[in-house]
C-alpha cells in the first residue's frame, strides 16, 4: 500500500480523472472547502466573543459574593429594629473557618475620600485591602505593584490607584509611581498604577491602600465595610453566600430571617447568566459546525456516487483490461481522499485569512466584540480527518456498487 | 485453445428467464480466425462474453488453454482477462481522457510492469498499428479507424493467448473496415488466435472459420476459403 502511494502512476491516474471531470472536481472541493471554511469562521467567532467577554470581566474571581452590613429589619433578642449592622474581622475569620467550599475570605474597608494633589482635587473612593485581593481580583497592573504584605505589617502609607485617578491628577506622561498624593490631608506614596476593568462585579474602588493602613488612619478597629468571599472550584458560590450569611446572622444577634441586615451582591450568579448564553452559543456554533460538516460529507459523497456511475463504462474497459475490484476501489477512495484533503486544507488556509480579517475588522481597540477570535488547530484537523473519512465511507458505496456489477454490463452502458 | 461443451446460459426477465445458450460445444484450436455470425438475439454476444470470461455461463465446461475457468472470484477473473485476453470493441472503449499511448500501456499497468518498460512495450505496439506519431493525442483527436487500431494496440499489449473482438467494424465504414480486418488477418498470419463476432457476411468471410448461431444453438460450423482483405483495399 505504502509503495502504491508512493508510485508516480497512482497519482498520474489521480491526476487524470481529476483534470478530466474538471466541474465535479471543483465542485467536491468548493464543499468540503466551504464546510471547512464555515466551521473555522463559526468557532473562531465564537472563541472571539467569549475572549471578548472574558477580558470585559478580567480576570475577576468568578465564583465570589460580596456581603456587608446594613440596618436589621427585625428585632432580635432584645435589640430593636433598625440597628446598624457592623461586621468584623473575626466575623471574616469565622466565615473562612467555617463556611465549606471557600477558597479566600478577603476583608475590606472603603470610603470616599478627597484626593488632592498639587492644586487639583477629586472624590474618589478608597478601600483598605488586604494584598489577598490580587488573587481574588486580579488587578491588571499598568506601572509598579499590588500592596504586599510588608506595607500591611508596617501600615504603610501607600496608595495603588486606577488609570482614571491617573488621568485625573497626574499631567499625561507625568511619571507617578514615587510620587505623592494626599488622601484625607495624609499624604501616600504611589506604588502603582491599575488599569480599571470595563465591567466589575463589586464597587468600583479607584484607590487601594493597605488595611492595616485604613484601619489605623480612619480608627476602624475591627471593623470592616465588607468581605468579598470566593469559592473553590466546584462550590455552588450561592450555597456558600447563604451559609456564610446565616453564620453571620448568628454571630451578629440578627434574626435568622431577617433579609435586610446583610446585603450581598453574588458575582457568581450575575455571571453564571452569561456564562450560559456563551454555552449557549457554543453549543450552537458546534451544531452548525458539525451540520455543516455533513451536508459536506454528503456532497462528496454525491459527486463521488455521481462521478461512478459517469465511470462505470471506463471502470468496465478497466476491468476488462484485467484491472481487480481491489484496485478499482482503492483509486477511487485514493481520489476521494486526496480531493477532500486537499480542499480542506485550502479551506483551513483561507479558514485562517477569515479569522485575520475578522480581526482586522472587529477585533480591534479596546472595546472589540471579538477577541482574539481563532481555532484550536487540533479541532481542525479532527474535523478535515473526519470529513475526509466520512467522506471515503459514503465514496466507497458507489465502488463497491461499481465493481459488484458484472463487467459485462457495465461496457454495455452507453 | 478453448474448449467449450454443453453450455448453457439464460438471463432473467421478471418472472421468467431468458434461455439465450441451450448447449453450445465448440472447440477452436492454435491459430484459427473465427467468426460468430447470427442475428441479434442468437446469443454470439453472450458466448463472446463468457469466453471473454466477462460473464459466467449457468452450465457446461470451459476449458481456456488447459485451464478450468469456473466459479472464478472477480480478482482471479480479472487476472486471467489479462493475461490470456485481448478485447475489442466495437464502440473502441478507449478511455478518453488518457492520450493512444496512456491507453494501450494500461493494460501492462495492471500487471504491474513498471513506468518505462510500460511506455517502451506500449510504443512498440502503437508502432506496430502504424500509430506512432499519434502516441501523444487523445482518443477524440483520432479518427474511428485510428481509434481502433489505438484499441488492438492495446488488445495486443498484454500479449494474450486469444483475441476476442466484439464487432470490430461495426462502428466504421467499409473502407476502414477493411484496414482494420487486414490488420487483424496479419496478426492472425503471425499466429493469433481470434475469435470475433459479426453479423456482416463480408467481414465474416475474412475468417477462416464462421460458426453460425440461431436461437441459442449452433446451427452451422464450417471452414471457409478466406477473402484476404487486401484485395478490396
Amino acid at each position: 500500500m505504502i509503495k502504491f502511494l508512493f508510485d508516480r502512476d497512482t497519482w498520474q491516474e489521480v491526476y487524470d480523472s481529476m483534470s478530466k471531470n474538471k466541474l465535479r472536481t471543483i465542485i467536491t472541493m468548493i464543499g468540503v472547502w466551504w464546510g471547512i471554511l464555515l466551521l473555522i469562521g463559526l468557532l473562531g467567532s465564537a472563541r472571539g466573543m467569549e475572549n471578548s467577554f472574558n477580558r470585559l470581566f478580567g480576570d475577576f474571581a468568578t465564583n465570589s459574593v460580596f456581603i456587608w452590613g446594613q440596618s436589621t429589619g427585625r428585632p432580635f433578642k432584645g435589640f430593636q429594629e433598625g440597628r446598624r449592622v457592623r461586621l468584623s474581622l473575626s466575623d471574616a475569620k469565622k466565615v473562612e473557618e467555617n463556611i465549606e467550599g471557600i477558597e479566600f475570605v478577603v476583608p475590606r474597608n472603603q470610603n470616599q475620600s478627597l484626593v488632592v494633589r498639587n492644586f487639583l482635587s477629586e472624590n474618589f473612593s478608597v478601600a483598605g485591602d488586604y494584598p489577598l485581593l490580587d488573587a481574588v481580583e486580579k488587578k491588571k497592573l499598568i506601572h509598579g505593584r499590588f500592596i504586599n504584605q510588608n506595607d500591611m505589617d508596617e501600615k504603610k502609607k501607600v496608595a495603588v490607584i486606577s488609570d482614571d485617578v491617573y488621568k485625573q491628577l497626574f499631567k499625561k506622561d507625568e511619571k507617578a509611581i514615587g510620587e505623592y498624593i494626599q488622601i484625607n490631608n495624609i499624604n501616600y506614596t504611589v506604588i502603582g498604577i491599575f488599569e480599571e476593568g470595563k465591567i466589575s462585579m463589586g464597587p468600583s474602588i479607584n484607590i487601594h491602600i493597605p488595611f492595616t493602613t485604613f484601619q489605623q488612619v480612619y480608627n476602624q478597629g475591627e471593623q470592616i465595610g465588607w468581605m468579598m468571599i470566593t469559592g473553590k472550584e466546584g462550590y455552588d458560590i450561592v450555597q456558600i453566600e447563604t451559609d456564610s450569611k446565616l453564620l453571620l446572622k448568628n454571630l451578629n444577634d440578627i434574626h435568622p430571617r431577617d433579609n435586610r441586615a446583610l446585603g450581598s451582591a453574588n458575582a457568581g450568579k450575575e455571571i453564571g447568566k452569561v456564562t450560559g448564553f456563551l454555552t449557549g452559543m457554543q453549543f450552537l456554533t458546534w451544531f452548525v459546525g458539525i451540520a455543516t460538516l455533513i451536508a459536506g460529507v454528503f456532497a462528496i459523497g454525491n459527486i463521488l456516487l455521481i462521478t461512478v456511475k459517469e465511470r462505470t463504462k471506463e471502470i468496465g474497459v478497466r476491468r476488462a483490461l484485467g484491472a481487480t475490484p481491489f484496485e478499482i476501489k482503492r483509486q477511487i477512495v485514493v481520489e476521494a481522499v486526496f480531493l477532500t484533503l486537499v480542499a480542506g486544507l485550502f479551506g483551513i488556509i483561507t479558514g485562517g485569512w477569515i479569522l485575520i480579517l475578522l480581526d482586522k475588522l472587529y477585533g480591534q481597540g479596546d472595546d472589540a466584540v471579538l477577541v482574539n477570535a481563532s481555532v484550536s488547530i487540533l479541532i481542525v484537523f479532527v474535523a478535515l480527518l473526519i470529513l475526509v473519512t466520512l467522506g471515503t465511507l459514503i465514496g466507497l458505496i458507489p465502488a463497491f456498487k461499481a465493481t459488484s456489477i458484472k463487467p459485462i454490463e457495465a461496457l454495455r452502458e452507453e | 485453445m478453448l474448449n467449450i461443451s454443453q453450455l448453457h446460459k439464460s438471463y432473467p426477465i421478471g418472472d421468467s428467464s431468458l434461455h439465450v445458450l441451450k448447449g453450445i460445444d465448440l472447440s477452436v484450436e492454435d491459430g484459427e480466425m473465427v467468426a460468430i455470425m447470427g442475428s441479434s438475439g442468437s446469443g454470439k454476444s453472450t458466448l463472446l462474453n463468457i469466453i471473454g470470461m466477462l460473464d459466467e455461463a449457468d452450465s457446461g465446461d470451459y476449458i481456456l488453454d488447459g485451464l478450468q475457468i469456473k466459479d472464478l472470484t472477480e480478482k482471479k477473473a480479472a487476472v486471467y482477462r489479462n493475461k490470456f485476453l485481448g478485447f475489442i470493441f466495437q464502440s473502441f472503449n478507449l478511455i478518453n481522457y488518457k492520450n493512444a499511448l496512456e491507453n494501450v500501456a494500461l493494460p501492462l499497468y495492471y500487471q504491474g510492469m513498471k513506468r518505462k518498460e510500460r511506455q517502451e512495450l506500449a510504443m512498440f505496439h502503437l508502432e506496430k498499428v502504424g500509430l506512432t506519431d499519434w502516441a501523444e493525442h487523445l482518443p477524440n483527436e483520432l479518427s474511428g479507424g485510428q481509434k481502433q487500431r489505438v484499441a488492438i494496440a492495446r488488445a495486443l499489449a498484454a500479449n494474450p493467448k486469444l483475441l476476442l473482438a466484439d464487432e470490430p467494424t461495426g462502428a466504421l465504414d467499409t473502407t476502414t473496415s477493411y484496414e482494420i480486418m487486414e490488420f487483424i488477418q496479419q496478426l492472425n498470419d503471425e499466429g493469433k488466435t481470434i475469435l470475433m463476432v459479426t453479423h456482416e457476411e463480408d467481414i465474416a468471410n475474412m475468417c477462416k472459420r464462421i460458426v453460425r448461431l440461431r436461437d441459442g444453438v449452433i446451427m452451422e460450423d464450417k471452414k471457409i476459403e478466406q477473402v484476404r482483405a487486401g484485395h478490396h483495399v
